[in-house]
């Protein structure tokens, strides 16, 4: 779970980056697309480095959505058979101090899988393209943020992802052992998954809001 | 002041169960919360019914038998055990839910009381030192740094209650186990199975059908004596350390 979790995270750090070639213009974030598939080139065949990342981060999926699936049902037998609402009072139903975040986990990574499957749909393959098909990276990209609901279903996915990785962060960083802190707010990785929640979801957001309202790229 | 109490009835393990209200008059705000059940069940006696059941021992919030969810928070409003937690904390006129602990791994006994003898088996699959040691040694016998020290005695006033199952949304028992890991792994009395104590605790863990940790905190912060989240952590990086050595 922590491990396979912590991977994706390093992805979505890399891919936010490249992202934010849109800001350089189009050509530039053409050309950065151009080289993640003959990065590593002649000793890789072309696209081989983008295969090896792509297999590693499947492998990375699988394993935290089994993992997950394993553990949210043994979680709810071990609870009592219906999970966190066991309790019959109408009251405190959220607990002492449950984030919002720490339980939309589950239905969260739901929502973030089903959102991969539309996004590579759209950005990868291009088999779904509002706003008209595309030949280039850019072109996908801007094309498809002309559409209002294109851009919806990106920020309520980036938010999803954002909730998922300020729990997901400090979660998988305690499981690996590194927290020190007597109360989580204290704790120096509660404080980077606060960060990196923000800077993944404002970062990813960045180019499609900046395409929509200000006509980035024209 | 007058309050409603809703409390959960079960006669016995196969009963289904149901919340029950009672009404409980003049009660004085300076009894303990336990206090306020005994008056309601000389109510119920005279009444001819059946006294509710509850587990208590001490009352003085250090042996670790008494312990119920009051208005969905395990021990009540405050921090401290319920035989601790006085009637002050509630307003006249309050109602108040009263529920028994909930884990698959407590089932419940008779109303308030649940089975926590699965804590008992974590204990006996590591949670102890096999080194015969006699009367007390010399304080400066064996030098223990005052950090150590400091923690393994803060794990160590864990009670044994089960509030951090009976509120971890995940029934899980890792603060329990972990406090236990803590204590005796930062001293060195503890050293020579600090390895074999994790697996093994953390196997009868899991085999008693306890829930794994989301490091959610919620355990943490119902927990009477204030057991630290990082005792979580310090049972992952023994539990790695161990796998790492090949243990498992």
């Amino acid at each position: 779970m922590a491990v396979s979790g912590l991977i994706m995270v390093a992805y979505l750090l890399a891919h936010m980056y490249g992202n934010l070639k849109a800001f350089a213009g189009p050509d530039s974030f053409n050309e950065y697309a151009h080289h993640l598939r003959t990065m590593l080139t002649p000793i890789l065949p072309r696209e081989g480095l983008l295969w090896i990342i792509r297999v590693v981060l499947l492998a990375a999926v699988l394993i935290h959505a089994y993992t997950a699936i394993n553990l949210w049902r043994r979680n709810k037998k071990a609870a009592g058979y219906v999970g966190a609402k066991r309790y019959q009072t109408k009251q405190n139903k959220t607990g002492i101090q449950r984030s919002y975040a720490s339980f939309t986990m589950r239905w969260g990574g739901v929502t973030i899988a089903l959102f991969i499957v539309f996004h590579i749909l759209n950005l990868t393959t291009n088999d779904i393209h509002p706003g008209g098909a595309a030949d280039t990276p850019y072109g996908k990209l801007h094309n498809s943020f002309q559409s209002f609901w294109v851009l919806l279903a990106y920020t309520v996915a980036m938010i999803a992802v954002g909730f998922h990785l300020w729990h997901g962060f400090w979660s998988a960083l305690t499981t690996l052992g590194q927290n020190y802190s007597a109360k989580r707010r204290d704790s120096f990785w509660n404080s980077a998954a606060i960060a990196i929640a923000a800077l993944i979801t404002i970062g990813f957001l960045a180019p499609p809001f900046a395409i929509y309202f200000f006509g980035l790229g024209g | 002041m007058n309050i409603t109490v809703r409390v959960w009835r079960q006669k016995n393990a196969d009963d289904k169960g149901r919340m029950v209200t009672y009404g409980v008059e003049n009660v004085s705000e300076h009894m303990s919360f336990l206090e306020m059940l005994d008056v309601l069940n000389e109510q119920l006696t005279l009444a001819g019914d059946d006294p509710i059941a509850f587990d208590h021992d001490c009352r003085e919030g250090i042996c670790g038998m008494c312990g119920v969810v009051i208005n969905g928070i395990a021990h009540g409003p405050e921090v401290t055990t319920t035989c601790q937690l006085h009637m002050r904390s509630f307003e006249d006129g309050a109602v108040i839910d009263v529920e028994p602990w909930r884990a698959g791994a407590f089932p419940v006994v008779k109303d308030l009381v649940v089975d926590r003898s699965a804590f008992d088996r974590i204990i006996q699959a590591g949670g102890y030192i096999s080194a015969p040691t006699g009367s007390a040694p010399d304080a400066h016998a064996v030098p223990v740094p005052k950090d150590d020290a400091d923690h393994a005695f803060d794990a160590a006033t864990c009670i044994g209650c089960g509030a951090c199952v009976a509120a971890c949304p995940n029934g899980s028992a890792m603060l329990f186990t972990s406090a236990k890991i803590t204590h005796l792994g930062l001293l060195p009395q503890g050293q020579p199975e600090r390895e074999s104590r994790v697996i093994g605790m953390v196997e009868q863990h899991d085999h008693e059908g306890f829930g794994s940790c989301t490091n959610i905190g919620e355990c943490t912060s119902a927990c009477p004596k204030g057991i630290p989240l990082d005792t979580i952590a310090q049972l992952n990086r023994d539990l790695l350390g161990a796998l790492a050595h090949g243990k498992a």
